[in-house]
């Protein structure tokens, strides 16, 4: 207990050294906490995408859309429980700061291979009556204060024109991480529009969603449906839902590889700033460890009490930004909603917090603690000036 | 003074050198001399002539290059490190210049520091302190920090501490010279009453002639060397 006493003792001896370095550990472990979660967001898409879903789209770019016929000829392929088709409508709600992704989907066969999207009846039944109607999410609703029943104008940019949409329902997500602020709206006003305004864009589709029986015949399906459009003019490339999300993560994986080297580094800047913190107070202890050497006392008192120290300020440090990271993240998904729908630590990402604090504070006390049991007792007692 | 009594520290042809780089500079040559239990030495001489150097050999908190030091019978230059820190707890009390406590313990607690190195119960040890600290008039403080206490308090603290554990001998390394006359004063005559009421056996470092007035025995050394 006399070691647990010096430390604490020691840990605030100087308190305003303690409190700065205490503050800087809790910053960087916050950062680290935040860092680590936007990565993991960047691949949660993914890592959420179903099993029993695939996409197919025109196998030289995503740009090129498919013939609408395309849709009978999959509905044959053995395997196959559901075909529902659409666009990327890419419109701009009032200006380009507010983006959120829309899409013009055969609604019925479309909700069919969304359960996760879940709609009261009411609501679903008025938005398949309604080819003008559309559905949006529950958070987008939210953002804009959308109620049923108001008017949304879209521009579009891909298909140019004022689109005017009534909304005729706001569907809930079933698990926390599912989409949220997405708009749909019938493919079938897409086409007819097109029909009359620019006709050889008409009967086309961005993309077909695949619903399959089991996980296990996504491979097969998927080599069965581009077998069939293999040397067509529009040959089609089918994958599962995850890897077409890492289709596009990967574009930016460079970028995710640079912020998490960023998130260690800063980590590893704290500990050198922390080490240096740990040497200089050991520094100006060298006498009392030799005074306590003098009196019989060993490595195990002197290298505790030291370990203890840093270890105890780091702790603290990674305590003060566990908990910072709470009201951090929630703030980040409340005024950063566009970019961050969703923005929540794991239980893994706060401890690793810890972890990190912790192992800042180990490595900060391995040259103090070294210093301090291997100092000759005559020489820590000499003074110097 | 004490007069026929077995010597209790027995130095023989110690010497002590030091390196700096290549240079090899002798701090102790040779040096041979008797402390009889219960005396109250004072070693003198100038700056480098090697008396804190000497201490320190005794005390055990430094390696001599050659000769023997026995301390009540035990011949220190021969333990391995970690017994001769565990004969230094409980034989030898250390008494600083700038009384080395240290600042984030109270009057009490820093006595109570060798106790807790041995298997004395906390009343025991509790018993212990009070006591120490009342011989040496600070019963009233035990509960200030360092820097709540004078100068000649925490070297009277200091002075508790190093007599807790009852040791066979005192090492004190200029124990007023951080102080005031009065405080001096104060400090020498706790040293006399620990000579004559207790028997202890002193090894004082010191320039205060007042202070070496108040050995049994002065020696000094000059570069090294004994010469009285």
């Amino acid at each position: 207990m006399f070691i647990l006493k010096l430390i604490i003792r020691n840990a605030f001896r100087h308190k305003l050294r303690s409190i700065l370095t205490i503050v800087g550990v809790a910053i960087a472990v916050l950062a680290f906490g935040l860092l680590r979660t936007l990565v993991g967001l960047w691949y949660l898409g993914a890592e959420n995408a179903s099993a029993t879903r695939l996409v197919t789209r025109n196998a030289i770019s995503l740009v090129f859309s498919l013939p609408i016929s395309y849709k009978e000829r999959i509905r044959q392929v053995p395997g196959v429980q559901g075909v529902s088709w659409g666009n990327w409508f890419g419109g701009i709600y009032i200006d380009e700061k507010h983006f959120f992704a829309n899409y013009a989907v055969d609604p019925k066969t479309y909700l069919d291979l969304y359960p996760e999207f879940v709609l009261p009846p009411d609501q679903k039944k008025n938005f398949f009556l309604d080819r003008k109607g559309c559905i949006v999410g529950r958070k987008l609703a939210d953002l804009y204060g959308w109620k049923v029943g108001d008017l949304i104008t879209l521009k579009g940019t891909i298909f140019p024109g004022q689109w005017e949409f009534v909304l005729r329902g706001i569907y809930k997500g079933a698990e926390k991480s599912t989409e949220e602020r997405v708009l749909l709206f019938h493919w079938d006003y897409l086409n007819e529009t097109l029909r009359k305004t620019v006709a050889r864009r008409a009967d086309q589709a961005g993309f077909y969603m695949i619903g399959v029986a089991k996980p296990e015949l996504a491979a097969q399906v998927s080599a069965d449906v581009d077998a069939i459009f293999k040397n067509s003019l529009a040959e089609t490339l089918t994958e599962t839902e995850k890897a077409f999300h890492m289709s596009f993560i990967s574009m930016t994986e460079a970028i995710m590889v640079a912020i998490q080297i960023v998130s260690y580094m800063v980590i590893v800047i704290i500990m050198v700033v922390a080490a240096n913190t740990m040497a200089m107070t050991a520094r100006e202890r060298i006498v009392e460890y030799a005074t306590m050497k003098t009196l019989g006392f060993g490595l195990f008192h002197i290298g505790g009490a030291i370990c203890g120290e840093s270890l105890l300020i780091s702790g603290l440090g990674g305590v003060l930004g566990a908990l910072l990271s709470f009201p951090a993240a929630r703030w980040i998904e409340v005024e950063l909603a566009q970019f961050f729908p969703s923005f929540s630590l794991s239980p893994l990402t706060i401890m690793l917090e810890l972890a990190a604090a912790l192992m800042v504070g180990a490595v900060a006390a391995i040259f103090p603690t070294w210093r301090g049991a291997t100092i000759r007792v005559a020489e820590g007692l000499r003074r110097i000036g | 003074m004490a007069e026929n009594k077995p010597p209790i520290v027995d130095i023989a042809n110690l010497s002590k050198a030091y390196r700096r780089g290549d240079q090899i500079i002798p701090v102790l040559r040779d040096i041979s001399f008797t402390i009889a239990e219960g005396e109250f030495l004072a070693l003198m001489g100038p700056s480098g002539s090697g008396k804190s150097t000497l201490l320190n050999l005794i005390a055990g908190i430094d390696k001599a290059d050659d000769g023997i030091i026995r301390i009540g019978g035990v011949d220190i230059t021969r333990l391995p490190e970690a017994e001769l820190a565990h004969w230094r707890g409980g034989n030898v009390g250390f008494i600083f210049q700038f009384y080395n406590l240290l600042p984030v313990l109270t009057a009490f607690e820093n006595v109570e520091l060798p106790l807790l190195l041995t298997r004395l119960s906390r009343r025991e040890r509790r018993m212990h302190v009070e006591a120490v600290l009342r011989m040496v008039n600070l019963a009233d403080r035990m509960d200030h920090y360092p820097s709540q206490l004078s100068g000649g308090q925490q070297q009277r603290v200091a002075i508790a501490r190093a007599v807790i554990t009852d040791p066979a001998i005192l090492v004190a390394d200029e124990p007023t010279g951080d102080l005031d006359r009065t405080s001096a004063e104060e400090i020498l005559f706790l040293m006399d009453r620990l000579v004559h009421e207790l028997g202890k056996t002193i090894i004082m470092v010191t320039h205060d002639p007042r202070a070496a007035g108040k050995a049994h025995v002065v020696r000094h050394l000059e570069k090294g060397i004994l010469t009285a």
